[in-house]
Protein backbone atom coordinates (compact mmCIF):
# COMPACT_ATOMS: atom_id res chain seq x y z
CA UNK A 1 0.00 0.00 0.00
CA UNK A 2 1.28 3.47 -0.84
CA UNK A 3 0.53 6.45 1.34
CA UNK A 4 0.47 10.15 0.92
CA UNK A 5 1.36 12.47 3.76
CA UNK A 6 -0.46 15.63 4.78
CA UNK A 7 1.24 18.11 7.07
CA UNK A 8 -0.04 21.38 8.47
CA UNK A 9 2.09 23.73 10.56
CA UNK A 10 1.12 26.28 13.17
CA UNK A 11 3.85 28.77 13.83
CA UNK A 12 3.86 31.31 16.64
CA UNK A 13 6.07 34.33 16.20
CA UNK A 14 6.79 36.70 19.07
CA UNK A 15 6.78 40.36 18.11
CA UNK A 16 9.52 42.81 19.09
CA UNK A 17 7.19 45.56 20.27
CA UNK A 18 8.03 47.86 23.18
CA UNK A 19 4.87 47.09 25.10
CA UNK A 20 2.43 44.22 25.45
CA UNK A 21 -0.53 43.69 23.16
CA UNK A 22 -3.25 44.79 25.62
CA UNK A 23 -1.35 46.60 28.38
CA UNK A 24 1.54 49.09 28.41
CA UNK A 25 3.81 46.75 30.40
CA UNK A 26 7.25 46.47 28.82
CA UNK A 27 8.09 43.44 26.69
CA UNK A 28 11.47 42.44 28.07
CA UNK A 29 13.06 39.16 28.91
CA UNK A 30 15.45 38.02 31.57
CA UNK A 31 13.98 40.46 34.06
CA UNK A 32 12.99 39.71 37.65
CA UNK A 33 9.92 37.44 37.63
CA UNK A 34 6.65 39.35 37.45
CA UNK A 35 8.48 42.71 37.29
CA UNK A 36 6.94 43.55 33.92
CA UNK A 37 3.34 42.97 34.87
CA UNK A 38 0.45 45.14 35.93
CA UNK A 39 -3.19 44.72 36.94
CA UNK A 40 -4.23 44.22 33.32
CA UNK A 41 -1.78 41.35 32.78
CA UNK A 42 -3.02 39.73 35.98
CA UNK A 43 -6.61 40.04 34.82
CA UNK A 44 -7.87 41.98 37.80
CA UNK A 45 -11.60 42.64 37.89
CA UNK A 46 -12.64 45.88 36.29
CA UNK A 47 -9.50 46.51 34.24
CA UNK A 48 -9.80 47.18 30.55
CA UNK A 49 -7.34 46.10 27.87
CA UNK A 50 -6.39 48.50 25.06
CA UNK A 51 -5.05 47.35 21.71
CA UNK A 52 -1.43 48.16 20.93
CA UNK A 53 -1.38 49.87 17.53
CA UNK A 54 2.14 48.55 16.90
CA UNK A 55 0.86 44.98 17.06
CA UNK A 56 -1.86 45.63 14.50
CA UNK A 57 0.75 47.32 12.32
CA UNK A 58 3.08 44.31 12.59
CA UNK A 59 0.22 41.91 11.91
CA UNK A 60 -0.63 43.76 8.71
CA UNK A 61 3.04 43.83 7.75
CA UNK A 62 3.44 40.08 8.25
CA UNK A 63 0.24 39.55 6.25
CA UNK A 64 1.55 41.62 3.36
CA UNK A 65 4.97 39.95 3.43
CA UNK A 66 3.19 36.58 3.16
CA UNK A 67 0.98 37.75 0.26
CA UNK A 68 -2.17 37.46 2.38
CA UNK A 69 -5.47 39.34 2.27
CA UNK A 70 -5.87 41.83 5.10
CA UNK A 71 -9.17 41.69 6.99
CA UNK A 72 -10.71 45.19 6.91
CA UNK A 73 -12.77 44.81 10.12
CA UNK A 74 -11.00 42.45 12.47
CA UNK A 75 -12.09 41.89 16.04
CA UNK A 76 -10.70 39.84 18.90
CA UNK A 77 -12.23 36.74 20.46
CA UNK A 78 -11.96 35.10 23.84
CA UNK A 79 -10.66 31.59 24.11
CA UNK A 80 -11.62 30.26 27.53
CA UNK A 81 -9.43 27.87 29.51
CA UNK A 82 -8.23 27.47 33.06
CA UNK A 83 -4.51 27.12 33.56
CA UNK A 84 -2.14 28.94 35.90
CA UNK A 85 -0.13 30.52 33.06
CA UNK A 86 -3.00 32.91 32.45
CA UNK A 87 -4.83 34.36 35.45
CA UNK A 88 -7.63 35.82 33.29
CA UNK A 89 -8.74 32.27 32.46
CA UNK A 90 -9.02 33.29 28.84
CA UNK A 91 -6.68 34.21 26.04
CA UNK A 92 -7.55 37.15 23.83
CA UNK A 93 -6.97 35.90 20.32
CA UNK A 94 -8.76 35.92 16.97
CA UNK A 95 -11.11 33.28 15.73
CA UNK A 96 -13.86 34.70 13.52
CA UNK A 97 -11.92 37.45 11.79
CA UNK A 98 -8.17 36.73 11.55
CA UNK A 99 -6.14 39.84 10.71
CA UNK A 100 -5.00 38.19 7.46
CA UNK A 101 -5.93 35.12 5.43
CA UNK A 102 -5.06 33.25 2.24
CA UNK A 103 -1.38 33.94 1.83
CA UNK A 104 1.45 31.78 0.55
CA UNK A 105 5.12 30.97 0.88
CA UNK A 106 7.12 29.64 -2.04
CA UNK A 107 9.49 26.78 -1.26
CA UNK A 108 11.96 24.79 -3.32
CA UNK A 109 12.73 21.16 -2.61
CA UNK A 110 15.00 19.15 -4.95
CA UNK A 111 14.76 21.88 -7.56
CA UNK A 112 10.95 21.80 -7.52
CA UNK A 113 9.17 25.03 -6.66
CA UNK A 114 5.88 24.87 -4.80
CA UNK A 115 3.58 27.33 -3.10
CA UNK A 116 2.44 26.45 0.41
CA UNK A 117 -0.80 28.18 1.31
CA UNK A 118 -1.34 30.09 4.53
CA UNK A 119 -4.89 29.68 5.75
CA UNK A 120 -4.92 32.47 8.34
CA UNK A 121 -2.94 34.65 10.68
CA UNK A 122 -4.01 35.80 14.13
CA UNK A 123 -2.70 38.47 16.45
CA UNK A 124 -2.99 37.33 20.05
CA UNK A 125 -1.44 37.36 23.50
CA UNK A 126 1.11 34.94 24.86
CA UNK A 127 0.65 33.25 28.25
CA UNK A 128 2.96 33.38 31.26
CA UNK A 129 5.69 30.86 31.91
CA UNK A 130 5.53 28.02 34.43
CA UNK A 131 8.43 26.18 35.91
CA UNK A 132 7.77 22.91 37.61
CA UNK A 133 9.38 21.38 40.64
CA UNK A 134 8.34 18.29 42.55
CA UNK A 135 6.43 20.10 45.29
CA UNK A 136 5.25 23.23 43.53
CA UNK A 137 5.00 25.01 40.22
CA UNK A 138 6.10 28.61 39.84
CA UNK A 139 4.40 31.19 37.68
CA UNK A 140 6.09 34.18 36.05
CA UNK A 141 3.68 36.43 34.18
CA UNK A 142 6.30 38.61 32.46
CA UNK A 143 5.52 36.86 29.17
CA UNK A 144 1.76 37.14 29.73
CA UNK A 145 0.43 39.55 27.10
CA UNK A 146 3.51 39.49 24.86
CA UNK A 147 2.20 39.91 21.33
CA UNK A 148 2.22 36.89 19.04
CA UNK A 149 1.30 36.25 15.45
CA UNK A 150 0.02 32.77 14.80
CA UNK A 151 0.53 31.64 11.22
CA UNK A 152 -1.56 28.64 10.23
CA UNK A 153 -0.58 26.86 7.03
CA UNK A 154 -2.97 25.05 4.76
CA UNK A 155 -2.48 21.28 4.71
CA UNK A 156 -0.38 21.69 1.56
CA UNK A 157 2.82 20.24 2.93
CA UNK A 158 3.49 16.74 1.63
CA UNK A 159 6.78 15.76 3.27
CA UNK A 160 9.14 16.48 6.14
CA UNK A 161 11.53 18.15 3.70
CA UNK A 162 8.79 20.48 2.50
CA UNK A 163 7.95 21.33 6.11
CA UNK A 164 11.59 22.20 6.74
CA UNK A 165 11.77 24.36 3.61
CA UNK A 166 8.52 26.11 4.54
CA UNK A 167 9.79 26.95 8.02
CA UNK A 168 13.10 28.21 6.67
CA UNK A 169 11.36 30.47 4.12
CA UNK A 170 8.79 31.67 6.64
CA UNK A 171 11.53 32.49 9.14
CA UNK A 172 13.48 34.49 6.57
CA UNK A 173 10.47 36.41 5.30
CA UNK A 174 9.40 37.42 8.79
CA UNK A 175 12.99 38.17 9.83
CA UNK A 176 13.36 40.57 6.88
CA UNK A 177 10.28 42.55 7.97
CA UNK A 178 12.02 43.22 11.29
CA UNK A 179 8.91 42.54 13.40
CA UNK A 180 10.43 39.55 15.21
CA UNK A 181 13.77 37.91 15.94
CA UNK A 182 12.20 34.57 14.88
CA UNK A 183 14.68 32.49 16.86
CA UNK A 184 13.61 28.97 17.76
CA UNK A 185 16.31 28.70 20.42
CA UNK A 186 14.98 31.79 22.21
CA UNK A 187 11.32 30.91 21.84
CA UNK A 188 10.50 33.83 19.57
CA UNK A 189 9.46 31.26 16.97
CA UNK A 190 7.54 28.13 18.04
CA UNK A 191 6.28 25.34 15.86
CA UNK A 192 3.39 22.90 16.30
CA UNK A 193 2.83 20.27 13.65
CA UNK A 194 -0.11 18.18 12.46
CA UNK A 195 0.52 15.10 10.39
CA UNK A 196 -1.71 12.45 8.89
CA UNK A 197 -1.32 9.85 6.19
CA UNK A 198 -3.85 8.19 3.89
CA UNK A 199 -3.64 5.53 1.21
CA UNK A 200 -3.06 7.07 -2.21
CA UNK A 201 -6.43 7.62 -3.83
CA UNK A 202 -8.40 7.97 -0.60
CA UNK A 203 -10.33 11.21 -0.51
CA UNK A 204 -10.68 11.85 3.21
CA UNK A 205 -7.67 12.85 5.27
CA UNK A 206 -6.38 10.33 7.79
CA UNK A 207 -6.58 10.97 11.53
CA UNK A 208 -4.08 13.61 12.44
CA UNK A 209 -1.51 13.49 15.18
CA UNK A 210 -0.29 16.66 16.75
CA UNK A 211 3.22 17.46 17.96
CA UNK A 212 3.95 20.53 20.03
CA UNK A 213 6.88 22.78 20.85
CA UNK A 214 9.60 21.04 18.88
CA UNK A 215 12.62 23.21 19.36
CA UNK A 216 14.55 23.22 16.09
CA UNK A 217 13.77 22.99 12.38
CA UNK A 218 15.90 19.89 12.23
CA UNK A 219 13.89 18.17 14.96
CA UNK A 220 10.68 19.19 13.20
CA UNK A 221 11.93 17.38 10.11
CA UNK A 222 13.11 14.34 12.06
CA UNK A 223 9.92 14.07 14.10
CA UNK A 224 7.77 14.28 10.96
CA UNK A 225 9.89 11.65 9.20
CA UNK A 226 9.58 9.36 12.18
CA UNK A 227 5.87 9.96 12.56
CA UNK A 228 5.23 9.27 8.86
CA UNK A 229 6.93 5.89 9.22
CA UNK A 230 5.22 5.08 12.50
CA UNK A 231 1.75 5.79 11.13
CA UNK A 232 2.45 3.63 8.09
CA UNK A 233 3.56 0.77 10.31
CA UNK A 234 0.42 1.07 12.45
CA UNK A 235 -1.91 1.01 9.45
CA UNK A 236 -0.02 -1.74 7.62
CA UNK A 237 -0.28 -3.96 10.68
CA UNK A 238 -4.03 -3.44 10.81
CA UNK A 239 -4.02 -0.80 13.54
CA UNK A 240 -5.85 2.50 13.78
CA UNK A 241 -4.29 5.94 14.25
CA UNK A 242 -5.82 7.69 17.22
CA UNK A 243 -6.11 11.41 17.59
CA UNK A 244 -3.35 12.22 20.01
CA UNK A 245 -0.64 14.61 20.99
CA UNK A 246 2.90 13.32 20.83
CA UNK A 247 6.26 14.76 21.70
CA UNK A 248 9.64 14.31 20.03
CA UNK A 249 12.33 12.64 22.11
CA UNK A 250 15.58 14.20 20.95
CA UNK A 251 17.81 11.48 22.37
CA UNK A 252 16.07 8.52 20.72
CA UNK A 253 14.80 10.39 17.64
CA UNK A 254 11.35 8.90 18.23
CA UNK A 255 7.98 10.44 18.97
CA UNK A 256 6.33 9.55 22.27
CA UNK A 257 2.66 9.62 23.21
CA UNK A 258 1.74 12.49 25.52
CA UNK A 259 -2.02 12.11 25.66
CA UNK A 260 -4.96 10.93 23.66
CA UNK A 261 -7.48 13.58 22.70
CA UNK A 262 -10.93 12.86 24.06
CA UNK A 263 -13.52 14.84 22.22
CA UNK A 264 -12.73 18.14 20.61
CA UNK A 265 -11.33 21.13 22.48
CA UNK A 266 -14.00 23.15 24.18
CA UNK A 267 -12.73 26.70 24.33
CA UNK A 268 -16.15 28.39 24.05
CA UNK A 269 -14.93 31.24 21.84
CA UNK A 270 -16.94 34.42 21.83
CA UNK A 271 -16.24 37.98 20.63
CA UNK A 272 -14.09 39.91 23.13
CA UNK A 273 -16.47 42.45 24.68
CA UNK A 274 -13.73 44.60 26.24
CA UNK A 275 -12.13 45.65 22.98
CA UNK A 276 -13.69 47.71 20.20
CA UNK A 277 -13.71 46.40 16.64
CA UNK A 278 -10.89 47.63 14.41
CA UNK A 279 -11.13 49.07 10.95
CA UNK A 280 -8.09 48.85 8.76
CA UNK A 281 -8.10 51.42 6.00
CA UNK A 282 -6.59 50.85 2.58
CA UNK A 283 -4.44 53.93 3.27
CA UNK A 284 -2.87 52.27 6.27
CA UNK A 285 -2.26 49.06 4.31
CA UNK A 286 -0.65 51.06 1.48
CA UNK A 287 1.55 52.89 3.92
CA UNK A 288 2.77 49.66 5.52
CA UNK A 289 3.37 48.21 2.08
CA UNK A 290 5.73 51.12 1.42
CA UNK A 291 7.68 50.30 4.59
CA UNK A 292 8.20 46.66 3.62
CA UNK A 293 11.84 45.94 2.82
CA UNK A 294 12.68 43.96 -0.33
CA UNK A 295 11.98 40.30 0.51
CA UNK A 296 14.77 37.69 0.62
CA UNK A 297 13.61 35.90 -2.55
CA UNK A 298 13.92 39.15 -4.57
CA UNK A 299 17.36 39.80 -3.18
CA UNK A 300 18.52 36.29 -4.05
CA UNK A 301 17.35 36.82 -7.61
CA UNK A 302 19.38 40.01 -7.80
CA UNK A 303 22.48 38.39 -6.31
CA UNK A 304 22.43 35.44 -8.68
CA UNK A 305 21.33 37.17 -11.87
CA UNK A 306 23.13 40.48 -11.58
CA UNK A 307 26.04 39.87 -9.24
CA UNK A 308 26.75 36.36 -10.52
CA UNK A 309 27.16 34.55 -7.22
CA UNK A 310 25.89 30.99 -6.73
CA UNK A 311 22.40 30.04 -5.52
CA UNK A 312 23.97 28.58 -2.42
CA UNK A 313 25.92 31.74 -1.61
CA UNK A 314 22.81 33.85 -2.16
CA UNK A 315 20.88 31.55 0.17
CA UNK A 316 23.39 31.88 2.98
CA UNK A 317 23.64 35.66 2.66
CA UNK A 318 19.87 36.07 2.86
CA UNK A 319 19.61 34.15 6.14
CA UNK A 320 19.09 37.47 7.89
CA UNK A 321 18.28 40.98 6.74
CA UNK A 322 21.34 42.27 8.61
CA UNK A 323 23.66 39.98 6.65
CA UNK A 324 21.99 40.84 3.36
CA UNK A 325 22.11 44.60 4.07
CA UNK A 326 25.77 44.24 5.03
CA UNK A 327 26.50 42.47 1.75
CA UNK A 328 24.68 45.15 -0.24
CA UNK A 329 26.79 47.83 1.43
CA UNK A 330 29.99 45.93 0.67
CA UNK A 331 29.04 45.75 -3.00
CA UNK A 332 28.21 49.44 -2.95
CA UNK A 333 31.67 50.12 -1.49
CA UNK A 334 33.20 48.34 -4.47
CA UNK A 335 33.97 44.84 -3.17
CA UNK A 336 34.13 41.91 -5.57
CA UNK A 337 30.78 40.07 -5.30
CA UNK A 338 32.25 36.56 -5.05
CA UNK A 339 34.99 37.48 -2.58
CA UNK A 340 32.52 39.45 -0.47
CA UNK A 341 30.21 36.41 -0.34
CA UNK A 342 33.13 34.15 0.60
CA UNK A 343 34.30 36.39 3.42
CA UNK A 344 30.80 36.74 4.89
CA UNK A 345 30.32 32.97 4.93
CA UNK A 346 33.86 32.20 6.02
CA UNK A 347 35.76 34.54 8.33
CA UNK A 348 32.81 36.71 9.33
CA UNK A 349 30.54 33.79 10.17
CA UNK A 350 33.33 32.03 12.07
CA UNK A 351 33.99 35.20 14.05
CA UNK A 352 30.29 35.56 14.90
CA UNK A 353 30.07 31.92 16.00
CA UNK A 354 33.29 31.99 18.03
CA UNK A 355 32.21 35.08 19.89
CA UNK A 356 28.47 34.34 19.98
CA UNK A 357 27.60 37.75 18.57
CA UNK A 358 25.32 39.08 15.90
CA UNK A 359 26.84 40.88 12.92
CA UNK A 360 25.40 44.22 13.99
CA UNK A 361 27.04 43.87 17.41
CA UNK A 362 30.57 43.50 16.02
CA UNK A 363 32.99 46.27 15.06
CA UNK A 364 33.20 44.91 11.51
CA UNK A 365 31.85 47.42 9.01
CA UNK A 366 30.94 46.71 5.39
CA UNK A 367 33.23 49.55 4.30
CA UNK A 368 36.28 48.09 6.07
CA UNK A 369 35.64 44.60 4.79
CA UNK A 370 35.10 45.93 1.26
CA UNK A 371 38.36 47.88 1.49
CA UNK A 372 40.23 44.74 2.55
CA UNK A 373 38.74 42.80 -0.35
CA UNK A 374 39.81 45.53 -2.75
CA UNK A 375 43.36 45.26 -1.37
CA UNK A 376 43.23 41.54 -2.13
CA UNK A 377 41.74 42.06 -5.60
CA UNK A 378 44.39 44.59 -6.66
CA UNK A 379 47.20 42.39 -5.37
CA UNK A 380 48.33 44.69 -2.57
CA UNK A 381 47.93 41.94 0.01
CA UNK A 382 47.69 38.18 -0.25
CA UNK A 383 44.74 36.25 1.14
CA UNK A 384 47.15 34.93 3.74
CA UNK A 385 47.99 38.48 4.86
CA UNK A 386 44.28 39.21 4.85
CA UNK A 387 43.88 36.90 7.86
CA UNK A 388 45.80 39.44 9.95
CA UNK A 389 43.97 42.36 8.39
CA UNK A 390 40.65 40.72 9.16
CA UNK A 391 41.64 40.45 12.80
CA UNK A 392 42.34 44.18 12.81
CA UNK A 393 38.95 44.86 11.21
CA UNK A 394 37.20 42.99 14.01
CA UNK A 395 38.79 45.51 16.39
CA UNK A 396 37.44 48.36 14.31
CA UNK A 397 40.79 49.24 12.66
CA UNK A 398 40.95 50.74 9.18
CA UNK A 399 42.44 48.03 6.93
CA UNK A 400 44.38 50.38 4.65
CA UNK A 401 46.02 52.19 7.56
CA UNK A 402 46.75 48.83 9.20
CA UNK A 403 48.41 47.41 6.07
CA UNK A 404 50.57 50.52 5.65
CA UNK A 405 51.53 50.68 9.29
CA UNK A 406 52.59 47.03 9.35
CA UNK A 407 54.33 47.30 6.01
CA UNK A 408 52.19 44.39 4.83
CA UNK A 409 52.46 45.20 1.19
CA UNK A 410 52.65 42.26 -1.11
CA UNK A 411 55.55 42.10 -3.49
CA UNK A 412 54.02 41.95 -6.96
CA UNK A 413 56.50 43.96 -9.00
CA UNK A 414 58.17 41.55 -11.50
CA UNK A 415 61.25 43.77 -11.70
CA UNK A 416 61.88 43.26 -7.98
CA UNK A 417 60.95 39.59 -8.02
CA UNK A 418 63.02 38.58 -11.07
CA UNK A 419 66.44 38.37 -9.34
CA UNK A 420 64.97 36.23 -6.56
CA UNK A 421 63.27 33.95 -9.06
CA UNK A 422 66.52 33.59 -11.00
CA UNK A 423 68.46 32.78 -7.81
CA UNK A 424 66.02 30.13 -6.71
CA UNK A 425 65.85 28.51 -10.14
CA UNK A 426 69.63 28.26 -10.47
CA UNK A 427 70.02 26.98 -6.89
CA UNK A 428 67.53 24.13 -7.38
CA UNK A 429 68.34 22.28 -10.62
CA UNK A 430 66.71 19.08 -9.35
CA UNK A 431 63.32 20.82 -8.95
CA UNK A 432 63.63 22.36 -12.38
CA UNK A 433 64.24 18.94 -13.85
CA UNK A 434 61.29 17.49 -11.92
CA UNK A 435 59.13 20.30 -13.27
CA UNK A 436 60.14 19.43 -16.84
CA UNK A 437 59.29 15.79 -16.08
CA UNK A 438 55.75 16.86 -15.27
CA UNK A 439 55.94 16.82 -11.50
CA UNK A 440 53.61 19.62 -10.45
CA UNK A 441 54.78 19.48 -6.89
CA UNK A 442 58.15 20.86 -7.90
CA UNK A 443 56.79 24.30 -8.63
CA UNK A 444 55.15 24.44 -5.21
CA UNK A 445 58.53 23.84 -3.62
CA UNK A 446 60.10 26.66 -5.63
CA UNK A 447 57.26 29.07 -4.74
CA UNK A 448 57.84 28.15 -1.11
CA UNK A 449 61.53 29.02 -1.40
CA UNK A 450 60.70 32.43 -2.83
CA UNK A 451 58.12 33.07 -0.13
CA UNK A 452 60.78 32.22 2.45
CA UNK A 453 63.26 34.69 0.99
CA UNK A 454 60.67 37.46 0.81
CA UNK A 455 59.30 36.76 4.31
CA UNK A 456 55.93 35.80 2.86
CA UNK A 457 55.49 39.06 0.99
CA UNK A 458 55.81 37.79 -2.57
CA UNK A 459 52.57 37.58 -4.54
CA UNK A 460 52.19 33.82 -5.09
CA UNK A 461 50.24 34.19 -8.34
CA UNK A 462 52.88 36.46 -9.86
CA UNK A 463 55.71 34.21 -8.63
CA UNK A 464 53.98 31.16 -10.08
CA UNK A 465 53.69 32.77 -13.46
CA UNK A 466 57.26 34.05 -13.45
CA UNK A 467 58.67 30.67 -12.43
CA UNK A 468 56.86 28.92 -15.27
CA UNK A 469 58.13 31.48 -17.76
CA UNK A 470 61.67 31.28 -16.42
CA UNK A 471 61.80 27.47 -16.58
CA UNK A 472 60.17 27.25 -20.01
CA UNK A 473 62.91 29.34 -21.58
CA UNK B 1 -37.77 17.58 34.00
CA UNK B 2 -34.48 18.87 32.67
CA UNK B 3 -34.80 19.57 28.98
CA UNK B 4 -32.42 22.36 28.14
CA UNK B 5 -29.30 20.92 29.72
CA UNK B 6 -28.42 17.38 30.74
CA UNK B 7 -26.58 16.27 33.85
CA UNK B 8 -23.70 15.16 31.64
CA UNK B 9 -23.43 18.63 30.17
CA UNK B 10 -23.41 20.16 33.64
CA UNK B 11 -20.61 17.78 34.62
CA UNK B 12 -18.68 18.79 31.51
CA UNK B 13 -19.12 22.51 32.21
CA UNK B 14 -17.97 21.98 35.79
CA UNK B 15 -14.86 20.19 34.55
CA UNK B 16 -14.06 23.03 32.16
CA UNK B 17 -14.37 25.47 35.05
CA UNK B 18 -12.22 23.15 37.21
CA UNK B 19 -15.09 22.88 39.71
CA UNK B 20 -15.63 19.74 41.72
CA UNK B 21 -19.30 18.87 42.14
CA UNK B 22 -20.43 15.51 43.44
CA UNK B 23 -23.29 13.43 42.15
CA UNK B 24 -25.62 14.55 44.96
CA UNK B 25 -25.27 18.15 43.88
CA UNK B 26 -25.76 17.39 40.20
CA UNK B 27 -29.61 17.52 40.08
CA UNK B 28 -29.56 20.79 42.02
CA UNK B 29 -27.20 22.56 39.63
CA UNK B 30 -28.83 21.04 36.59
CA UNK B 31 -32.22 22.43 37.60
CA UNK B 32 -30.68 25.82 38.32
CA UNK B 33 -28.79 26.04 35.03
CA UNK B 34 -31.87 24.84 33.20
CA UNK B 35 -33.83 27.77 34.63
CA UNK B 36 -31.10 30.23 33.73
CA UNK B 37 -31.01 29.00 30.15
CA UNK B 38 -34.78 29.31 30.10
CA UNK B 39 -34.49 32.94 31.08
CA UNK B 40 -32.04 33.62 28.31
CA UNK B 41 -34.22 31.90 25.78
CA UNK B 42 -36.60 34.82 26.08
CA UNK B 43 -34.06 36.59 23.90
CA UNK B 44 -34.69 34.25 21.00
CA UNK B 45 -38.22 35.62 20.76
CA UNK B 46 -36.73 38.75 19.21
CA UNK B 47 -36.74 38.68 15.43
CA UNK B 48 -33.11 39.01 14.35
CA UNK B 49 -33.67 38.21 10.70
CA UNK B 50 -31.10 40.11 8.63
CA UNK B 51 -29.32 41.61 11.66
CA UNK B 52 -25.52 41.33 11.67
CA UNK B 53 -24.12 39.58 14.77
CA UNK B 54 -22.73 42.08 17.27
CA UNK B 55 -19.12 41.59 18.26
CA UNK B 56 -18.84 44.72 20.38
CA UNK B 57 -21.37 46.75 22.29
CA UNK B 58 -19.45 50.01 22.25
CA UNK B 59 -19.90 52.29 19.27
CA UNK B 60 -16.22 53.08 19.43
CA UNK B 61 -14.10 51.85 16.60
CA UNK B 62 -10.32 51.75 16.24
CA UNK B 63 -9.36 52.81 19.72
CA UNK B 64 -5.68 51.94 19.87
CA UNK B 65 -2.77 52.83 22.08
CA UNK B 66 0.64 53.81 20.70
CA UNK B 67 3.34 51.23 21.32
CA UNK B 68 4.95 52.93 24.30
CA UNK B 69 6.05 50.86 27.29
CA UNK B 70 5.22 51.96 30.81
CA UNK B 71 6.09 50.00 33.89
CA UNK B 72 3.52 50.65 36.58
CA UNK B 73 5.72 48.96 39.20
CA UNK B 74 2.89 46.89 40.59
CA UNK B 75 4.90 43.70 41.09
CA UNK B 76 4.91 43.81 44.88
CA UNK B 77 1.29 44.89 45.22
CA UNK B 78 0.23 42.08 42.89
CA UNK B 79 2.35 39.46 44.63
CA UNK B 80 0.92 40.60 47.98
CA UNK B 81 -2.47 39.53 46.70
CA UNK B 82 -1.34 36.13 45.45
CA UNK B 83 -2.23 33.23 47.75
CA UNK B 84 1.37 32.01 47.85
CA UNK B 85 4.67 33.34 46.48
CA UNK B 86 8.36 32.50 46.43
CA UNK B 87 11.29 34.55 45.06
CA UNK B 88 9.01 36.82 43.09
CA UNK B 89 7.06 33.92 41.56
CA UNK B 90 3.46 32.95 42.22
CA UNK B 91 3.66 29.54 43.87
CA UNK B 92 0.95 27.05 42.97
CA UNK B 93 0.43 23.34 43.57
CA UNK B 94 2.40 21.21 41.10
CA UNK B 95 0.70 21.20 37.73
CA UNK B 96 1.14 18.91 34.79
CA UNK B 97 2.83 20.85 32.04
CA UNK B 98 0.22 21.60 29.43
CA UNK B 99 1.79 24.84 28.31
CA UNK B 100 1.79 25.31 24.61
CA UNK B 101 -1.70 23.86 24.55
CA UNK B 102 -3.25 27.18 24.88
CA UNK B 103 -2.07 29.50 22.19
Amino acid sequence: MNFQTTIGLEVHVELKTNSKIFSPSPVEFGDTPNANTNVIDWGYPGVLPTTNKGVVHDGIMAGLALHAQIEPNPHFDRKNYFYPDNPKAYQITQSETPIAHDGWVEIEVDGQKKKIGIAEMHIEEDAGKNTHESEHSFVDLNRQGTPLIEIVSKPDIASADEAYAYLEQLRQIVQFTGISDVKMEEGSMRVDTNISIRPVGQKEFGTKVEMKNINSFNYVRKSLEYEEQRQQRVIMSGGVIQQETRRFDETTGKTVLMRVKEGSDDYRYFPEPDLPVLTISQDWIDQINQELPEPPAKRREHYVNELGITDYDAMVITQTKEMSDFYDQMIKAGADAKLAANYLQGDVNAYMNDNQVELQDTKITPEHLAMMIKLISDGTISSKMAKKVFKAITKGDDPKAFVEEKGMVQLSDPAKLQPIVDDVVSANPQSVEDFHNGKDRAIGFLVGQIMKQTHGKANPQVVNKMLKESMSK
Amino acid sequence: MTEKISEDQVKHVAELAKLKINDDQLPYFTTQLDKIIGLFETLSEVDTEGVEPTSSVTDQVNVMRDDVAENWHQQQALLDNAPDTQDGYIRVPTIIDESGDNN
